[in-house]
């Protein structure tokens, strides 16, 4: 049995489709927006109603120097990802390993504020609401970082080995609207919890 | 199985050993493949939570019943709404879904393959975690139990005081699981239909499966991911020791119903509009019509996935809300009434001086119109909130729960089985045997789901396990544990029809129903590659512009 083709008009038909990564990612966007306006709406709904100490005003300063890290690594990544697309592979490489090391950096600066907070302040996930929505939305954050960076590593991998190439920036631009995304959340998470929490 | 019944889809019928054919299933990316895994694996579950189902009727099929304990009666109601939602109607609606997609509009695969199989397995782990619950709930002993807490688990029940071991958890990672396996399918089912579709194929093109599967993944997107931020809270209050939904620290029981109910409500949606897919695909084409009103019918269905979002506070009324936000959802429950309203006009509109053709697929979907129609009257009843205080946790709301859900979705993943069986197959389904399937449901149904509002109506709470003589209700409750035992039969029927068909059934053709759309342009089974030539479309109905050249419907479009 043969298969029937439909072909009945004109072949110079054609359609505009959008790019499938680009599309797919929005979608796990738009997922991962609607985990964490979950989990904000609790934070938000929790200031203020612990039963017990301590509170954010008590304990939290507010991490300027890790926020702006972290947020000029979206500018870092957004340039890194125009160089590969000029097919300038080392400036790609170091704008990407900026990006990284900024990454990293910001993890730092969470990981030396959770230690104060625990050995410090005595504040632990399970002392107060305070402490339960605070280490959930900000772990989660802190989460996707992680996330974030195993990926861009991933690719920083490749580049050293010489695997990336120009015509890699599609690709290499969808992963990073994953990071642009990443950043614009913690751009939520300080405004809620650092200044509207506190 | 045989190895035969296993190398299905690609159509090669070569006898191969049983772990090669197990092999290429089980390794498969093919979107034909994993759809008929998909079905395969909610048929299994269907029949649990049939056996569940049963059991609970069995039990309160007189007052003072003592067929199972009170806490064996919590367990099978918790696993048969969850079974039935996560593991039933959501494998069974990606199933069709991505069989039938990249068949329609004309592409040789899903966007994703990969991640396409990831999440199936993702979603048949997550069914295996839930049941591995009655071994692993107590621990390492071998024994357990399963969840107990209501298929919406509400706090602080689901506390490590009032749920101790480990049953709770089961419920929590096996929902996290197929949870994240649904939001990936979810996203390939956007990029599909977004990416893939064949030349000539606009938005506007698109068969109504394709459309309105789009929403549906859209809400799936929007809707699965506030449940798995709830269930990752009661993991960090069971685990952890934090305190989201303790009361004694400050936590809020309520919080967790709207967490809930934001993902349970577009729930429904994200169930209903695959089978409005289904019966917009199928009324056409044993009507001998175009679809009514296409446009109008995308436009709705768009319509109901923005007002779906914002109506799930209606499962709430008796919380003590304040008046204003019981007005609003209130208000926006009776609107989603309208766009629901068009499509009932349009499907009738589509039949109204066709041809019609009263082939089993057709009589599920006229079925479905008519329990669509009562189970969307009784939920504007409970939108009230008045009405609601009255009625809500009682036998009147399970009854109108399940109208949608059986009555309205299952009829029309029937018609759905029934229309592309031999598509999938290859094979004709026996026509007697489907129609006794239909009659034997079909009473059943109605014995069980419409006699079940009258102890409703009396008071009779859902969830209790025995009940008092002379309230009532003994009657009411035989008749509906009676319904149970025509839909059993009917089921029974159906899974006959199935297997007997797919050995002995007649070959159907490519085009059994002489129908429009671009699956039917194909072999049946299809190919691995779906088409030899990816084929080029100018209107909604490729098909008949094919079969009558001289008037095809580009002209009128």
């Amino acid at each position: 049995m043969s298969v029937t083709s439909i072909a009945l008009a004109e072949p110079e038909m054609t359609l505009t489709r959008p790019d499938r990564g680009r599309v797919a990612m929005f979608g796990l966007i738009a997922a991962e927006a609607a985990i964490f306006t979950i989990f904000v709406v609790a934070y938000l709904f929790y200031v203020g109603k612990s039963l017990t100490g301590p509170t954010p005003k008590d304990v939290l300063s507010v991490p300027i120097f890790y926020t702006i890290c972290l947020l000029s690594s979206s500018l870092t990544i957004h340039f890194a990802a125009r160089a590969l697309g000029q097919g300038n592979i080392r400036a790609f490489g170091i704008l990407w390993f900026a990006t990284i090391a900024l990454g990293a950096a910001f993890l730092y600066g969470t990981a030396t504020e959770w230690h104060r907070l625990i050995y410090h302040d005595g504040l632990t996930i399970s002392t107060n609401l305070f402490g339960t929505t605070y280490y959930s939305l900000v772990g989660l954050h802190g989460f996707h970082v992680i996330v974030g960076l195993v990926a861009l590593s991933l690719v920083m991998a490749f580049t050293l080995l010489g695997n990336v190439r120009a015509e890699h920036a599609e690709r290499v631009d969808v992963l990073s609207l994953y990071w642009h995304f990443v950043d614009a959340v913690w751009v939520v998470v300080f405004t809620v919890v650092y200044v509207l929490g506190r | 199985m045989s190895t035969d019944a296993l190398a299905l889809p690609g159509g090669e019928t070569l006898s191969r050993p049983f772990v090669d054919s197990l092999h290429e299933w089980v390794a498969t990316v093919d979107h034909k493949r994993l759809g008929i895994l998909y079905i395969l694996y909610a048929l299994l579950f269907l029949v649990i939570g049939g056996v569940e189902a049963g059991v609970m009727r069995i039990q309160l099929i007189r007052a003072h019943n003592d067929f199972v304990s009170p806490q064996v009666f919590n367990r099978m109601f918790t696993m048969h709404g969850t079974t039935m939602i996560f593991f039933v109607v959501m494998p069974l609606v990606f199933g069709f879904a991505n069989y039938l997609i990249p068949l329609m509009i004309g592409a040789r695969d899903m966007a994703f393959p990969r991640l396409n199989a990831f999440s199936f397995w993702l979603t048949a782990f997550g069914g295996l975690l839930l049941y591995f619950s009655l071994l692993g709930a107590n621990g390492l002993y071998g024994a357990g139990n399963a969840p107990d807490v209501g298929w919406f688990a509400y706090a602080p029940l689901t506390s490590q005081t009032f749920s101790p071991g480990h049953s709770t958890d089961f419920w929590i990672l096996g929902l996290l699981v197929s949870g994240f396996g649904s939001i990936g399918t979810a996203i390939n089912i956007m990029a599909t239909v977004l990416c893939m579709r064949c030349p000539g194929m606009t938005l506007s093109k698109m068969p109504l499966l394709a459309w309105l599967n789009l929403v549906m993944a859209g809400l799936v997107i929007l809707a699965v991911s506030p449940l798995t931020a709830a269930q990752l809270m009661l993991l960090v209050d069971r685990y952890l020791g934090g305190h989201f939904f303790d009361t004694q620290a400050g936590g809020s029981a309520v919080i967790w119903m709207h967490f809930f109910w934001i993902f349970g409500h577009p729930e429904v949606y994200v169930l209903v509009i695959p089978a409005f897919a289904m019966v917009s695909e199928i009324i056409p084409v044993f009507s001998r019509k175009a679809i009514f009103g296409y446009p109008v019918m995308v436009a709705a269905t768009i319509c109901i996935g923005f007002i779906g979002m914002s109506v799930w506070a209606h499962h709430m009324f008796t919380v003590g809300m304040s008046s204003n936000a019981n007005t609003f959802f209130v208000l926006s429950t009776m609107a989603i009434a309208v766009p629901t309203g068009i499509k009932i006009f349009n499907w009738l509109a589509t039949m109204w001086g066709g041809k019609i053709e009263f082939k089993t697929p057709m009589l599920f979907c006229i079925a479905f119109l008519f329990q669509f129609l009562i189970a969307g009257l009784t939920g504007i009843m409970l939108s009230a909130a008045p009405f609601d205080w009255q009625l809500s946790a009682s036998y009147f709301v399970v009854a109108h729960f399940h109208y949608v859900i059986v009555g309205a979705i299952m009829f029309a993943i029937f018609g759905g089985f029934y229309y592309w069986f031999p598509k999938v197959s290859g094979k004709m389904y026996n026509e007697t045997l489907g129609r006794l399937h239909f009659w034997l449901f079909l009473i059943g149904f109605h014995l069980t789901f419409d006699f079940m509002h009258v102890p409703g109506l009396l008071g009779m709470p859902r969830r209790i396990y025995t009940y008092e003589p002379g309230r009532g209700w003994d009657i009411w409750n035989l008749i509906v544990t009676v319904g149970v035992v025509f839909q059993a039969l009917g089921i029974l029927v159906f899974g006959i029809n199935l297997v007997w068909s797919y050995f002995k059934g007649r070959v159907a053709g490519s085009d059994p129903w002489d129908a429009w759309t671009l699956e039917w342009s194909t072999n049946s089974p299809p190919p691995a590659y779906n088409f030899a030539a990816i084929p080029i479309v100018k209107s909604r109905r490729p098909l008949w512009d094919l079969k009558h050249p001289s008037d095809p419907d580009w002209k009128f479009e």
